[in-house]
């Protein structure tokens, strides 16, 4: 646990390595996509840390078959890759397949929203948490920090289920000096009154910067870390929701299309909660300007200066 | 050739494959929506792997882990697993009779769901990747189970087939047997007429297999070969092509759109007599 900055892979990754000494029921695959901390387990694991090449179809279909005979898997790749160009798989084989067999099978992908800048929309993932969220049987997490991505290696292996990782490919600042709320889903990391800024991903760290500003100015708004989007704690998240005027969802996918702003649409309807949803996230389309992250929200309109100018309306 | 049948078992394998192919067509007339010419086209490669000791297999325990595991990856096409798992205990014979009838697990397209079936069937270019991975995982443990793999030729044109055929290759597999029905028909035409992938043989030997090739209603020929292949173990994985008729023995074998013909009742009713005999070959 730490405040450092960290990438979430790092995090993961060097916990997995530590269980792969101990626990030989671990493959680890890849599609032909590294980390520094890979490389130990490369070199440790050869046996049971396999790059099935640029091949993501292959690498769900592989991760299913090891799963069947009783592994636990984790298989790592670029987001949009190990979400879009295997959906399919990961529909038939994991998903479905999974309401009959046991499969933990845990997808990592790397590049959470516009975290490869630089990279533009091939390489960038609005869509993703969506249609993974989409999918029954499958949990999906999206940490905005490393002490998430590394709590999250206890719950890989005893949950046998497929999961799918939603990391930030950028190390960011630690949020949790103590434990990370797992089984809550979400944290409040700042109590505020009337107004609460719900973030899921990088742009936490977005809502907290806005949340200090805003406190500048005598307006002490809340922020929430959610990253538990299928396994959150229904009750706890009315309370949360219940005790607020206005939420404002912040998400780096495709807005109104099924991510974190739907899920809270449909929960405080689903609830009755008499509550104010404002979504902030990506319009539908894809753009090709070069600029950096915070540029990029601020030219899709979920910048720091619009989470601000939506919040103190 | 090793593995050489008795003339006895030889004539008892030939005599199961009669029933089923007799079975398959009266499930067809019980539940026409079934796939019945992908389904008569595999029938012998069903038979020899289930009655001809090929496959290792606990029917009161379909998931013992002892077992070979047999993935079927052309799903829509293997109705003609129905009767075998039945007949071999998977569970009973009655079943039959309930085909894709509320609250049978006897669909259209087979699901998990059925005592027998490994993984999840029908969505093609699955199958060889997920037995793949099942090798892999053999190898690891030290086991080394056979796992056997059946895909339709015309879902070779799916490009996941061949990323699994390069991986399987690449890692050695050789406890991973693939069974190609080579049919050859697709769901609208001839395969070589929707996307030419011949000579199949030598792309795959080419991509690093063991191939082997024989004709796929031939007992006498097939049961031997894949008793061969089977057993093989030279840090290969290998292939039996098993040349097959589509639709055998019926009005819509061999033509072109039999994927998704239908063979009609009365035509059940005069291929398949009471005491079962042979209407074909």
């Amino acid at each position: 646990m730490g405040l450092e900055k960290k990438t979430m892979r790092d995090a993961l990754l060097d916990g997995i390595y530590q269980k792969m000494k101990e626990d030989k029921k671990i493959f680890f695959l890849t599609a032909d996509f590294g980390a520094p901390v890979l490389d130990k387990i490369r070199a440790e694991f050869p046996k049971r840390c396999i790059n099935v090449s640029i091949a993501e179809q292959n690498l769900i279909n592989v991760a299913t078959g090891l799963a069947l005979e009783g592994y636990t898997v984790f298989a790592y790749a670029i987001a949009p890759f190990i979400t879009m160009r295997c959906y399919e798989q990961v529909r038939v084989n994991l998903a479905i397949l999974s309401e009959i067999r046991e499969l933990n099978v845990n997808l990592i992908g790397v590049g959470a929203g516009f975290s490869y800048d630089m990279s533009g929309p091939t390489h960038q993932a609005f869509e993703d948490l969506a249609i993974m969220r989409l999918l029954p049987n499958v949990e999906v997490f999206c940490p905005a920090e490393w002490n998430t991505a590394a709590a999250l290696l206890d719950h890989a292996l005893a949950s046998k289920k497929p999961k799918y990782f939603r990391f930030d490919s950028k190390p960011q600042p630690g949020l949790y000096e103590g434990p990370v709320p797992l089984k809550t889903g979400f944290a409040e990391l700042k109590k505020g009154q009337g107004t609460c800024l719900i973030a899921t991903g990088y742009p936490v760290h977005v809502a907290l910067k806005a949340a200090a500003q805003l406190s500048s100015e005598g307006n002490e708004v809340g922020v929430v870390d959610f990253f538990g989007l299928k396994t959150f704690d229904p009750d706890a998240l009315a309370a949360l929701m219940g005790r607020y005027r206005q939420i404002i969802s912040l998400e780096e996918t495709f807005v109104g299309k099924g991510g974190l702003d739907s899920l809270l649409l449909y929960f405080a309807n689903e609830r009755g909660i008499p509550v104010k949803i404002k979504v902030l996230g990506v319009p539908e389309n894809y753009r090709f300007e070069i600029a950096s992250r915070d540029e990029l929200h601020e030219q899709r309109g979920m910048g720091l200066s619009q989470i601000l100018a939506a919040a103190r309306r | 050739m090793a593995n050489q049948l008795s003339p006895q078992k030889l004539e008892q394998l030939k005599a199961k494959a009669q029933w089923v192919w007799n079975q398959t067509l009266l499930l067809h007339k019980r539940a026409p929506e079934t796939r019945v010419a992908s389904s008569l086209s595999d029938v012998e490669t069903f038979v020899c792997l289930y009655y001809g000791d090929l496959l290792q297999y606990d029917p009161k325990n379909p998931r013992w882990e002892g077992r070979d595991r047999f993935v079927i990856s052309k799903g829509h096409g293997s109705i003609s697993m129905y009767p075998i798992l039945a007949d071999c205990g998977f569970f009973p014979l009655e079943e039959l009779e309930r085909i894709c009838t509320a609250g049978s697990f006897l669909g259209g397209i087979p699901d998990p769901i059925i005592p027998g079936y490994e993984t999840i069937n029908g969505s093609l270019g699955h199958g060889l990747g997920v037995a793949s991975g099942m090798a892999l995982g053999q190898k690891n443990k030290g086991d080394d189970r056979d796992v056997l793999v059946l895909v339709g030729d015309g879902e070779l044109s799916e490009g996941s087939n061949w990323e699994a055929i390069m991986f399987a290759a690449h890692h050695g597999l050789d406890n991973l047997t693939l069974i190609i029905d080579d049919n050859g028909i697709g769901m609208l035409d001839l395969s070589v007429n929707i996307l030419n992938w011949t000579p199949i043989k030598a792309k795959l030997d080419t991509f690093g297999w063991e191939v082997f090739e024989v004709d796929g209603h031939d007992i006498e020929q097939l049961h031997p070969t894949l008793a061969q292949a089977k057993s093989q173990r030279k840090g290969k994985p290998k292939v039996v092509i098993a040349k097959t008729i589509k639709g055998r023995g019926t009005s819509i074998e061999n033509h072109p759109l039999s994927h998704i013909l239908m063979v009609k009742a009365d035509e059940v009713d005069r291929l398949v007599d009471q005491d079962g005999a042979l209407q074909w070959g």
